[in-house]
């Protein structure tokens, strides 16, 4: 790759796609493989809305209705929101430490290549004709009852995008440890890098719980085995203590990148400091180690008795006073500060009525006793799209205006961007404020119709407008990024003016060694100190320009994944057709020869060299 | 390539590197002989309890044993893994918080999710 533009070809430009191990170029590939998932999950919520908007409505079948949901949820978690995140993690948190790359590129590509095969082996059940319908949850006596391979797709496909997740997760603790600038100590780092080390973290310890559970369900499945088969004196219960021991903390390693986007936001459209900065991480890392103590609050119902259920209701109740003190800060840092309403900050402002009401309704239910009667209805539906949608999703879409032009060198229009945050925002309101009363009259949740003259009807269809507003400006947004794309007006180092960490004071999008001398970090918001004390680089350089080490691109992580997307298949027909095993051993070794392969080659990357850089900065003015 | 830089040591730093390493070495050969002789009461006790000697029940030597191997793996991490040494706080960090949730969610489930 040479610093002059140059034309490359069709098959040239998609071969460096797959071999890629840059850390910006991966997180494309995250935001825009989560966003595909985002639409696919986006057309399920359409069709469950419209399924739903009157009474006795015969749209869809009871049997596709349950393949709709699950696949929704887990669509939507699995291969949407945390894939989306981890692109802006890819793309900015290395940059923010003044590092040219994540601790392991090709374990960073590894990762990319699992979630999106994982993802497309879930996928593939639509094709196949048996779909997971069991709820994203998969319940173990529901899912071993389940018939076809619906589950098996489930099962094997998110075990395969979960290693992916697992591998970046430890890619990204890493990175932060080890590869930060000199001067950025821990409590110098941004907030979005600090939530990403913390969601991390959490990803390191609760992954391997999902993975245990899914292998079990494999087992079960698949290969004979009776972990949650009572008969067989398994326990079914143990499925869902896995599944929750996972799926708790799975909440929160959503939902602290968010907070980490919105406190750049805050803290760059006030054009102040973070309010609070020690207090704001005290509290990301005291949600992260709680997150892992009230797995038991989604299970009041199963029956663990009234000292299990008290215990968690108390600790659930305890993880308001942090997520409190964020807000505070948040609402502090805007005190007084010069705001400017762009589309992020517009977003962020949204951001902290939703999720405070989803907070709200998150602490109800955490009342153990209230929960009896909330369980299983859709004030639950209501109190999870509140938070997910509330802040995760307005994270996400905030997100994606603010750093487009970091990831992409170009500006989304700012009046479409408003025009996209009013539809989805009064559309997210309708949709689920309505829910929280549909499920105090008594409308269960995962139903697939319901009968005329119980008071549902119009609530429902409010519901369902809501949803058609929320896809309108979903697809304003994609209009917006076509259109930004194709009229693609370069932008300048610091688009907003206002940037106030390291990602900001280089080139959109920054050129594949990002620094061109690893900048020094004079204190938190070092760029906004910089400029501040008159130095409009907004860099100041901590080494001389010298020749950078990079790594090689490889395409080996694209095999491995392939042999494992291969072996799931033979896993699934091992019993019902006589090529199922040698598919699956077929698959398997043609991992492990790929993870030979790269054990055995030399591959020590290369050398930029000192010239080249030094010519780079010349063709840019000087600028870095 | 990068340049590659080349530095001599003073004296002094030698000697001190000299007296480190040697003192790192006295404590690793004196750790080595401690997890023996741990190793070697161990089976000693269950040989004891194997031959029915008085006094070497099943209900002390099983905590025994125990105790002795949590001892065996805090020395393999500390001395041979060499935890003791600078710059290990943040895996520290990580094993403990590991530790902890691997202690806290069984002892959840023992005390109050299966009581």
């Amino acid at each position: 790759m040479s610093s002059v533009a140059q034309k490359k070809g069709f098959g040239a430009t998609l071969w460096d796609w797959l071999t890629t191990v840059d850390h910006k170029k991966i997180g494309i590939l995250y935001f825009l493989g989560g966003g595909f998932f985002f639409v696919l999950g986006g057309i399920e919520a359409m069709m469950i809305r419209y399924q739903l908007y009157k009474p006795n409505n015969d749209f869809v079948s009871a049997g596709l209705f349950n393949d709709l949901i699950t696949m929704h949820g887990t669509t939507m978690i699995f291969l949407a929101a945390m894939p989306i995140l981890f692109g802006f993690m890819n793309a900015i948190v290395p940059l923010q430490i003044g590092a040219r790359d994540v601790a392991f590129p090709f374990i960073n590509s590894l990762g990319f290549w699992m979630f999106f095969f994982g993802g497309l082996f879930l996928n593939i059940s639509w094709l196949y004709g048996e779909v997971p319908d069991a709820g994203w949850t998969s319940y173990a006596s529901l899912s071993l009852a389940s018939e076809g391979h619906g589950i098996d797709f489930y099962a094997i496909g998110l075990q395969i995008a979960g290693g992916g997740t697992l591998m970046a997760g430890i890619n990204f603790l890493v990175t932060i440890i080890n590869m930060r600038a000199p001067g950025m100590t821990y409590m110098r780092m941004p907030l979005f890098t600090w939530t990403t080390f913390v969601a991390s973290a959490m990803i390191l310890f609760a992954f391997p719980p999902l993975t245990i559970g899914l292998f079990f369900l494999t087992f079960d499945r698949m290969f004979g085995g009776n972990f949650f088969n009572h008969e067989m004196g398994g326990n079914t219960i143990i499925w869902e203590h896995i599944f929750w021991i996972f799926g708790h903390p799975e909440v929160y390693i959503l939902i602290l990148p968010a907070f980490g986007i919105f406190s750049e936001i805050f803290s760059i459209f006030s054009r102040k400091r973070l309010f609070g900065y020690p207090s704001m991480v005290f509290a990301t890392v005291l949600i992260g180690f709680l997150g892992f103590m009230v797995w038991a609050h989604h299970m009041f119902t199963v029956g663990l008795g009234p000292t299990a259920n008290a215990i968690f209701a108390v600790a659930t109740m305890a993880i308001a006073v942090p997520t409190g003190v964020k807000i505070f800060n948040w609402l502090l840092t805007m005190w007084g500060g010069s705001i400017k309403v762009t589309t992020p900050m517009l977003y962020a402002l949204g951001f902290i009525p939703s999720f405070v009401m989803g907070g709200v309704t998150g602490v109800m239910q955490g009342a153990a006793p209230l929960d009896y009667q909330l369980h299983d209805s859709y004030f639950i539906v209501a109190h999870f799209h509140y938070v997910i949608v509330g802040g995760v999703v307005l994270a996400i879409l905030a997100a994606t205006h603010l750093y487009w032009p970091k990831m992409f060198g170009t500006m989304l229009n700012e009046t479409l961007g408003k025009v996209t945050f009013w539809f989805f925002f009064i559309g997210f309101h309708m949709t689920f404020l309505i829910q929280h009363w549909l499920g105090f009259w008594g409308m269960p949740r995962r139903v697939w119709t319901y009968m005329d003259g119980q008071g549902w009807n119009f609530a429902n269809l409010i519901s369902s407008i809501g949803a058609l507003l929320m896809a309108i400006g979903v697809i304003v947004l994609v209009y917006n990024a076509i259109m930004t794309s194709i009229k693609n007006v370069k932008v300048a180092n610091d688009p907003w003016g206002d940037g106030r960490t390291l990602e900001w004071a280089i080139e959109s999008p920054p050129i594949y060694y990002n620094f061109a001398a690893t900048p020094l970090v004079r204190g938190l918001d070092t760029v906004w100190i910089e400029k501040m004390e008159g130095n409009e680089t907004g860099l100041t350089p901590a080494e001389p320009i010298k020749d950078i080490h990079m790594p090689n691109g490889s395409i080996i992580p694209f095999l491995m994944t392939l042999g494992l997307f291969i072996a799931g298949f033979g896993a699934m027909f091992r019993t019902e057709a006589a090529w199922g095993l040698p598919v699956l051993i077929f698959g398997l070794l043609w991992t492990f020869v790929s993870m030979a392969v790269r054990s055995l080659q030399d591959d020590t990357g290369y050398y930029i060299k000192k010239d080249e850089i030094l010519r780079d900065l010349k063709r840019k003015g000087g600028q870095n | 390539m990068a340049d590659v830089q080349v530095y001599k040591r003073t004296p002094a730093e030698q000697q001190l590197a000299k007296r480190r390493s040697k003192k790192a070495m006295r404590d690793q050969v004196m750790m080595f002989s401690l997890m023996i002789f741990l190793t070697l009461v161990s089976f000693s006790m269950v040989v004891a309890y194997e031959a029915g000697v008085a006094g070497f029940s099943k209900y002390l030597i099983i905590p025994m044993v125990m105790l002795f191997a949590a001892v065996q793996v805090g020395l393999q991490l500390y001395y041979f893994m060499h935890m003791s040494e600078k710059g290990h706080g943040i895996p520290q960090m990580f094993m403990y918080t590991g530790a902890l949730l691997g202690f806290l969610i069984p002892l959840a489930f023992v005390t109050i999710v299966w009581w």
